[in-house]
């Protein structure tokens, strides 16, 4: 159980760092909502090494505490909404044996976009929201194929590395 | 990488393309109007080719929107993200600039276009 808990705050960490660093890279197209979704990396990762449900916690965990120390309560509910819904289709196509890394990390991306955009439209109750779509797919989808190709190289050593730590 | 993975992008990026047609079509119309929501419900309605300043204060916060040379900015707001303040300026129909923690849409409109969707359909 100490290991659990050693190895999420690790994991929550990391994911709490690249957002900051996300947040200082001035990453700006004139195109709201538009990220690299660098955090996202810890969670496609820790699907792959940790399993779902620790995945799950690391995710909702990092994007409570990031909310609150970097951003405001208001970015909270758009990134929740993001976070969750991406976190459930990454979940499930990770579960098929069909799709790599990059193909659940890009359908995690575009999912994340999705969910924040479903969720300003009912905010600000104006349907034009959704002519962003494409632009956010498109966004999606590049973010989450880097991501998801860094992932794979990623993974075998961490994979390795908890192992290591079992045995000692 | 593996063959579904590629499959998986190249139909997400074809319902792109058709996405962005759709907007592209939506958007070509120049707008006449500035129509300002706040919560969902409209604050005002102003003329786009009339140059002027839009100021809002409210429980949500300040904004100030600027209709200049036929196109809109949002030219300050005190929101933390400042997404609508490096929006780009917006003159198209159905275009807009959305300030989400103060719930505010600014949007263009034109009665033009509202007349061929109807013919359309």
């Amino acid at each position: 159980m100490t290991r659990k808990i050693t190895i999420s705050a690790l994991f929550i960490a990391l994911a709490m760092i690249l957002s900051y660093l996300e947040a200082l890279i001035p990453f700006n197209f004139g195109i709201p909502g538009i990220k690299l979704g660098l955090a996202n990396l810890v969670v496609v990762i820790a699907l792959y090494t940790l399993g779902a449900r620790q995945a799950f916690a690391i995710s909702v965990i990092r994007i409570l505490l990031v909310s609150v120390t970097f951003g405001n309560m208001s970015a909270m509910m758009y990134s929740m909404a993001g976070g969750l819904l991406s976190f459930l289709i990454m979940y499930l196509l990770s579960r098929s044996s069909h799709f790599s890394t990059a193909g659940v990390s890009v359908a995690g991306g575009v999912s994340h976009n999705a969910g924040q955009l479903i969720v300003a439209a009912v905010i600000v109750e104006n349907l034009n929201l959704m002519l962003y779509i494409p632009v956010l797919i498109i966004a999606g989808v590049l973010t989450g194929l880097l991501i998801g190709v860094i992932a794979s190289k990623v993974i075998p050593p961490v994979r390795k590395a908890l192992n290591n730590t079992q045995h000692r | 990488m593996k063959k579904r993975d590629w499959i998986l992008i190249a139909v997400l990026l074809a319902a792109a393309a058709v996405g962005l047609l759709i907007v592209h079509h939506m958007q070509s119309g120049s707008g006449s109007t500035v129509t300002v929501t706040v919560d969902g419900e409209v604050y005002g309605t102003y003329d786009l080719d009339e140059d002027q300043t839009i100021t809002i204060d409210n429980d949500y916060g300040h904004n100030v929107i600027e209709i200049s040379g036929g196109s809109v900015s949002m030219t300050e707001a005190d929101c933390p993200d400042l997404i609508c303040v490096h929006h780009a300026k917006i003159s198209k129909d159905n275009e807009t600039i959305i300030c989400l923690p103060h719930k505010l849409v600014v949007e263009v409109d034109s009665s033009e276009t509202a007349d061929a969707d109807a013919t359309l359909r």
